[in-house]
């Protein structure tokens, strides 16, 4: 049987490894981090973007446009919130809106449906907020947003049912190439012979591509910041607002999150090439993305601040993907996926493994089963629903997280998925990510963590073991 | 399932839903009592230190022993207390309040609710500071929970940001627990709790204040390792130069109490002086029936004031519930100089009534005025401690015939 | 001799005493507006007391702490050598508010009770 090995669990990865799943193959995803997506997929703006943004014959432009387009079907297969919401480019000055003008003529060139200058009175209509100065705005109907980190969940777990192997906390250290044709993957753990290996490391893409003897352009982390404002702001922007994007990026963003909050950001700070772990938020990048954010919106108010953290991106000279085969055998590239990588997973998984299959022959699984049920939510469903739930399990109507109404039964069946750590609770539930930041849930979710895995809370991280949260007991146990 | 209908729905098991779920009750009305957590009681249960009970019992308790003596006043008064049930849905139109628990949801139809939903903590993530994320950053209340009811260390060797009650509180457990407390720091120029938690939390154990003082930084990419601590001036603007960086794994925040609504968010008007439920001198909100007591209204320096709001609010709802007496007409109170924030927002006409409020600036000597009634003397007024004015049924008779009330402070300093 | 300046804790009003002390005995307090700032001063130039408020581990219990305090104040400079203690000690649930869990804290006559019931964990 073809030995697949994906590297990387973000989106990319992990919704290539899914795909590599439809056919009969052995097929093993490994991620250096102790949970999946926990890289460049949990901190970004979560915007399926339409295609317009993309210079035509460019590999963005590519597989934007179609990602796009495939987004519902996947989100509904794998039950991960979508949102149509709509975007705005929006121009406050003649230059600026030649820029749109450009754009809506890439996009046009790219395929994307619907794109339509409105004028300050049809944009003030939908968006009041938006700021007076507005001259034109380029409506995008297609601009959707997500939760990129639960399709990264969704689509690890799905994998998984289906045969998939992963290997979490596992980093690849090496790769053997054996006649211009890669072997065999090395692993802190051991070593696995492959026939097929996916580069989707993101920002650590060009250390493995080095492993493989391919060449790589110049990778380098551009980091952006965020601030996230209240859910009790939901509506007082409706849909993505983009300024007239620059050479370097899109540009700094007033958006609603999935769950109703609002996201401003990102800014964008190209760091030294092996910065990789630079998610630090600094105060200057803070008072850009505020000052960014007030040129689109400028009633914006900073008193209903939530969080602010900082997202990298794989940044290349050519501003452009890394995809398809190299010229070692059975090393292919899924890689420098910046914006809109996102997007472009959706349509790039099934490209790349189905160009794969033709090339290796491989067969459709035929007991392949791509549909996955999120865990329940109380806070969603009718009430007959719950009652049954309950029926079955009364942990269901025991709320822990009470900014999200996040029930005691669904932190168990997040741990029962995979989570190990408060983090990989949160991420699969939203405990924790409301306006207390899990001011009132975190010390109990500890205890159900140590609970359900036989472990000593000192044992329970934050995040990556090294995130330690109890130091030690008040009384010794004796 | 068919809905509840009952007298009073009290929501929130603290000091203030206990006395309020007590007092309704011994008034003949039907009640019950939820709260979110298994048993009553709130935060009164992992606040183990003293300061509770001197106004209300005449005696200095902790506050598991004044929750006990509420609770026991409750199971006394025939109230219904549900545990482990969250109220998800108050419905304004139809006026029904939806809860859900282990055995499903519950609709009640109550005559009327009590609001005791107390507040919440600002978290770390609204402050904005630059830096990483690392674990190790933690409020004062969680820290005081993992201590105090799990047992459990939150690190090694702290800093504190904030100098309010639970911050200094929280500086003397750590310290008794063996953990380093390397600093107490405070935005402002004095401290923000009451003094005598100063002395004996602070100053008993030579825990340094640093006053105009502020986290400008955090370090440590999976736990914290250091922050760097700046001066601000009086605006709270960081003064360059002053920064120093001080190596601590655990950073615990004291910056701010926040009043919870979230469940009548847009439904029942705020006063943006206390960001709490407006309420007039019974706890009635400006939705008729829909009463607050507690720190979802103001945030209170004891918790027997809370108890007496509580009380307030469990009286009058009760007597509008069982239709004693129709609600009488409120008139509205205002503040002018020197007051910060004040509760009630309105006078009622009843035969008693009490302001809380704090003055902006300490005051060593200056007077009460309100509006239609001669001054009163206040003298060594400081913004960390509530002042109370108790108000005499004649005194709210003549204030009541006044179509607005104007209470400031004026200093004579 | 020496002055301890210090805010008498007796009332809200916080009075700024100064404290004259020689040779362990008080000579004098200035600065207290009534009696109680007097008796304050003389206590705490010489011995500060304080009620010391924690915790002791329970076993067989539905929880591992009970809140205990001391049911009168204890020396200041006692206050390390009695957590000492107490990190030491536990008692058996079921524990009921009020149950003394050490009858006499290093000689000083002061009981340490349980301020909460802790009911004993089924099965």
């Amino acid at each position: 049987m073809v030995k697949i090995a994906v590297i990387g669990a973000g989106v990319v990865g992990a919704l290539i490894a899914r795909e590599a799943c439809k056919y009969e193959a052995e097929v093993h995803l490994f991620e250096r981090r102790s949970d999946v997506g926990w890289g460049i997929t949990k901190a970004n703006s979560a915007i399926i973007h339409a295609g317009f943004h993309d210079t035509p014959g460019s590999v963005r432009a590519r597989f934007c446009q179609p990602g796009n387009q495939a987004f519902p079907a996947l989100c509904e297969e794998l039950d991960v919130p979508l949102a149509h919401c709509g975007g705005y480019v929006l121009a406050f000055t003649p230059q600026q809106k030649a820029e749109l003008e450009k754009l809506r003529y890439h996009g046009e060139c790219n395929h994307v449906e619907g794109l339509v200058v409105h004028s300050p009175d049809e944009i003030h209509a939908r968006e009041p907020n938006v700021s007076p100065d507005v001259r034109w705005g380029l409506w995008s109907p297609t601009v959707a947003i997500t939760e990129p980190w639960a399709l990264s969940i969704a689509a690890t777990e799905n994998a998984v049912e289906n045969g998939l192997i992963l290997h979490i906390s596992e980093e690849v250290t090496g790769l053997r190439v054996d006649r211009a044709r890669v072997v065999e993957v090395e692993t802190g753990r051991g070593a696995y012979a492959v026939d097929i290996v996916i580069n989707a490391a993101g920002l650590f893409a060009d250390r493995i591509s080095a492993m493989a003897g391919v060449d790589f352009p110049e990778l380098f982390p551009r980091r952006g910041e965020y601030i996230l404002l209240d859910r009790r702001l939901r509506g007082f922007v409706n849909s993505v607002l983009f300024p007239a994007p620059t050479r370097k990026s899109k540009g700094i963003l007033v958006l609603p999150t999935i769950d109703g909050g609002i996201l401003l950001g990102p800014n964008a700070q190209d760091l030294k090439h092996d910065a990789k772990g630079r998610v630090d938020t600094t105060s200057s990048g803070l008072r850009e993305v505020e000052k960014g954010a007030r040129k689109l919106v400028p009633s914006l108010s900073f008193a209903q601040r939530v969080k602010t953290f900082a997202g990298l991106r794989p940044e290349t000279v050519q501003r452009d993907f890394v995809v398809g085969t190299t010229h070692v055998q059975g090393f292919l590239q899924a890689a420098a996926m910046r914006s809109p990588g996102l997007t472009a997973s959706a349509s790039l998984a099934p490209w790349l493994i189905g160009e794969l299959a033709t090339a290796y022959t491989l067969e459709r699984k035929a007991s392949f089963q791509g549909r996955r049920k999120a865990i329940p939510k109380p806070s969603e469903l009718d009430e007959d629903r719950l009652h049954d739930l309950i029926q079955r399990d009364p942990r269901y109507g025991h709320v822990v997280c009470y900014c999200n109404e996040v029930t005691e039964g669904e932190i168990i069946e997040a741990i029962r998925r995979g989570a190990r750590s408060i983090d990989g609770v949160k991420f699969r539930t939203r405990a924790g990510f409301g306006r207390c930041q899990g001011g009132s849930c975190s010390a109990r979710i500890l205890q159900l963590l140590a609970r359900e895995l036989g472990a000593d809370t000192r044992d329970v991280p934050q995040n990556e073991p090294a995130a330690w949260i109890v130091s030690g007991k008040a009384r010794d146990d004796g | 399932m068919m809905d509840k209908k009952i007298d009073c729905l009290v929501l929130g098991g603290g000091a203030g839903g206990l006395a309020a779920a007590a007092e309704a009750a011994r008034h003949g009305a039907n009640v019950v009592l939820l709260d979110r957590e298994p048993a009553p009681g709130g935060v009164l249960d992992q606040c183990i230190h003293h300061g509770f009970g001197v106004h209300r019992y005449r005696e200095e308790l902790t506050g598991p022993e004044f929750a006990h003596r509420l609770v026991t006043e409750l199971e006394r008064s025939g109230a219904e207390f549900l545990g482990k049930r969250f109220a998800s849905l108050v419905d304004v139109k139809r006026r029904r309040v939806s809860t859900l628990g282990p055995s499903g949801y519950i609709h009640f139809q109550p005559s009327r609710v009590i609001l005791a939903t107390g507040a919440r903590e600002r978290p770390f993530g609204a402050l904005g500071v630059p830096g990483f994320r690392p674990s190790g950053i933690l409020t004062a209340g969680v820290a005081q929970r993992m201590v105090n009811v799990d047992g459990l260390l939150p690190g090694r060797r702290t800093i504190i940001l904030g100098s309010g009650d639970i911050g200094l509180i929280m500086a003397r457990r750590l310290h008794l627990e063996g953990v380093e407390v390397v600093a107490v720091l405070e935005q402002r120029a004095i401290a923000g709790g009451l003094t005598r938690n100063v002395v004996q939390c602070l100053d008993d154990f030579e825990i340094p204040l640093l006053l105009q003082h502020t986290v400008s930084c955090v370090h440590g990419t999976s736990r914290l390792e250091g922050v760097t601590v700046g001066e601000v001036d009086r605006q709270g603007v960081l003064i360059p130069g002053t920064e120093q960086y001080m190596a601590a794994d655990t950073l615990v925040l004291s910056v701010g109490l926040i009043p919870d609504n979230e469940l009548v968010s847009g439904l029942v008007p705020t006063d943006k002086a206390t960001g709490g439920l407006r309420v007039n001198s019974q706890m009635k909100t400006e939705i008729d029936w829909l009463y607050a007591a507690g720190n979802n209204v103001i945030i209170y320096d004891l918790a027997d004031w809370v108890a007496r709001a509580g009380e307030t609010a469990g009286q009058f709802a009760a007597q509008a519930a069982l239709g004693e007496s129709p609600p009488p007409d409120s008139v509205p109170l205002e503040t002018g100089a020197n007051i910060v924030h004040m509760v009630p927002t309105a006078l009622a006409d009843t035969n008693a009534a009490c302001l809380l409020l704090r003055v902006s600036e300490p005051i060593a000597n200056g007077s009460l005025q309100i509006e239609g009634l001669k001054p009163r003397p206040v003298a060594r007024a400081r913004p960390s401690e509530m002042i109370e004015v108790e108000l005499s049924e004649e005194e709210i008779s003549e204030l009541c015939k006044r179509e607005r009330i104007l209470v400031e402070i004026v200093s004579h300093d | 001799m020496t002055e301890k300046r210090m805010i008498c804790l007796s009332c809200p009003v916080g009075c700024q005493l100064t404290v004259t002390v020689e040779n362990g005995e008080v000579l004098r307090v200035d600065g207290n507006a009534c009696p109680r700032g007097d008796v304050y001063g003389r206590q705490e130039a010489i011995e500060p007391m304080r009620t010391l408020p924690t915790s002791v581990r329970v076993t067989a219990g539905t929880r591992d702490l009970v809140s205990v305090k001391t049911d009168r104040p204890i020396p200041l400079d006692l206050i390390p050598a009695a957590m000492d203690l107490i990190r030491e000690i536990s008692v058996e649930a079921p524990v009921r508010i009020h149950d003394v869990v050490l009858d006499d804290l290093l000689g000083t006559g002061a009981k340490l009770v349980a301020t909460r019931d802790v009911p004993a964990a089924c099965g």
